[in-house]
């Protein structure tokens, strides 16, 4: 059995996103999520499966309790950081298609602008990173940052991948948010101001790296047969993959450090769709630094290993381009909710209510997540 | 002024315990399966050639060549608020494994040819790896 268009999303939601939230991550989460069940024409009680986010928020009994949920009847947790929601994609649809459930919400709240919340002050709590923790912390790799950088390093000095490639990455995405009221980022931003932001881990400077941001997101995955129902046009999702790469929890012990488990997922979610690169009109691509953008997109097969920085360079992602990606901003101008966000924008791009940030004709598009380091989701999605 | 915060101090496990000690003798240790022979590391339970979870111990010498690097700027860890900018090397060693440490030296690139050494610190050691001599 194919999972092909068995469920569609029918409700998204997001929160203000902020860098100084009052609400705790938990109460993030139960706002997005409500605004996404309201979203669907659903009543909070009618949601019958639930895919927390992240695994410092509510569970599933959390749901239970403040939505007054009568019969859960699935829930799971997904602890593959960025990749989650994307991965949450694939796990609805299969509770679904096996006709577990019919309404799956997935959501995530997040409050790290406490300094004590930030990356290096975590990362001995993740359990992804227990060998970075007992190996290599202790000598000074301590956050995402850094433990990314080699891999950029190694990509520039063998394919020739530059800082202007980059550059390029970060300013589409601001092009991009500068047309969404609700992105923190509102300034525009040049080459000049990229490559004059401030290094943080060679060779990627601030302008690289993603916002740290709080607020919440979530959305409703219905049953196909329900979408005739549901208040908007239903967007459904066509091919859905994971991936893990190779020694994935030992990252320096990587065969090749720059491998992802998107590499592994890309084909498995083309060949279930149906669609070739060419039909994509519109890309939300994790973008927790802009080297993962141009890599991703080798992964996926639109262009060939090492041919990331040449394959963006020509603008195609900004606003007009060939393949315009993260529409809604991304990860580094919108806001950081795990690429939550990227599902969010993927549907509202495809029903056609992403306001001034449009895609036109926009009819197929895919998203991908992106965590731990490696592991990889996508979902190519369509508009009903 | 920031408070002068400590090193994080690892926490061995039964399995990783022989790589710690060979950390407190100077020594660079590596699991190798006690069937194939094949080394690995970081510790791992079984070897992903054979599937053996037979291990030795073997001592590495340290050589390998620059697989990529990173300089540290930004610090993410209070720990490391006054040794910044550092630089971060991976290497390939010659026993084939990959190790993570400190680089000290002038400039780099991939493929040098370095060696690699505990020096011992206040609350631990670090593995610090230098130009190889011509």
């Amino acid at each position: 059995m194919s999972l092909s268009d068995k469920a569609c999303v029918s409700g998204v939601g997001e929160t203000v996103y902020t860098r100084k939230a009052e609400k705790s991550a938990f109460e993030l989460q139960l706002e997005a999520s409500l605004i996404a069940i309201r979203d669907a024409g659903l009543d909070p009680k009618e949601i019958d499966g639930v895919i927390p986010i992240g695994l410092v928020t509510g569970i599933a009994e959390d749901f239970i309790d403040n939505f007054g949920i009568p019969d859960l009847r699935f829930s799971a947790l997904i602890p593959h950081g960025g990749a989650s929601p994307a991965m949450a994609l694939q796990c609805a649809t299969l509770a679904i298609a096996g006709g577990v459930c019919k309404h799956v919400l997935i959501a995530f709240g997040r409050n790290v602008s406490a300094a004590s919340a930030k990356a290096g002050a975590r990362i001995h709590q993740m359990p992804q990173f227990h060998y970075v923790t007992e190996f290599e912390l202790a000598t000074g790799m301590a956050a995402p940052a850094q433990i990314y950088a080699p891999m950029a390093r190694r990509h520039m000095e063998l394919y020739g991948t530059t800082i202007e490639h980059f550059a390029e990455v970060s300013v589409a995405m601001r092009e991009h948010a500068l047309l969404n009221d609700n992105a923190i980022m509102k300034k525009p931003i040049t080459f000049e101001d990229h490559h004059n932001s401030r290094m943080i881990a060679d060779p990627f400077r601030l302008f690289d790296c993603s916002l740290e941001s709080d607020g919440g997101a979530a959305v409703v995955v219905s049953a196909a047969d329900r979408a005739t129902d549901m208040p908007h046009r239903p967007v459904y999702i066509s091919g859905v993959a994971t991936g893990h790469p190779d020694s994935p929890a030992s990252i320096t012990q990587r065969p090749n450090i720059a491998s992802l488990g998107l590499g592994k997922a890309a084909g498995r979610a083309f060949e279930m769709a149906g669609v070739t690169h060419d039909d994509i009109d519109v890309a939300e691509v994790y973008d927790c630094f802009t080297y993962a953008v141009i890599k991703q997109f080798e992964e996926m097969g639109f262009c060939a290993a090492g041919e990331g920085g040449p394959f963006v360079a020509d603008g195609k992602l900004r606003p007009g381009g060939a393949l315009p990606t993260n529409t809604h901003g991304g990860l580094l101008s919108q806001a950081h909710v795990w690429g939550l966000n990227h599902i969010v924008e993927l549907v509202r791009q495809l029903r056609g209510d992403a306001g001034r940030a449009q895609v036109s004709h926009a009819e197929i598009g895919l998203v991908t997540g992106y965590g731990d380091m490696g592991d990889g989701g996508i979902a190519i999605m369509r508009r009903g | 002024m920031s408070e002068l915060v400590a090193k994080p101090v690892p926490t061995p496990t039964a399995m990783s315990q022989p790589y710690w000690d060979g950390v407190a003798n100077g020594q660079l240790r590596l699991q190798s399966c006690g069937a194939c022979g094949a080394p690995r590391h970081y510790p791992r339970l079984l070897c992903d050639r054979c599937y053996s979870d037979e291990v030795k111990w073997v001592t590495a010498s340290g050589k390998g060549k620059i697989h990529s690097w990173t300089v540290a700027h930004h610090p993410y860890h209070p720990a490391f608020v006054t040794e910044v900018p550092y630089t971060l090397v991976l290497v390939d060693l010659v026993e084939g494994p990959r190790a993570m440490g400190r680089w000290n030296g002038d400039s780099l690139k991939i493929g040098d040819e370095v060696q690699g050494k505990f020096v011992v610190r206040e609350g631990g050691s670090d593995l610090i790896f230098s130009p190889t001599a011509d």
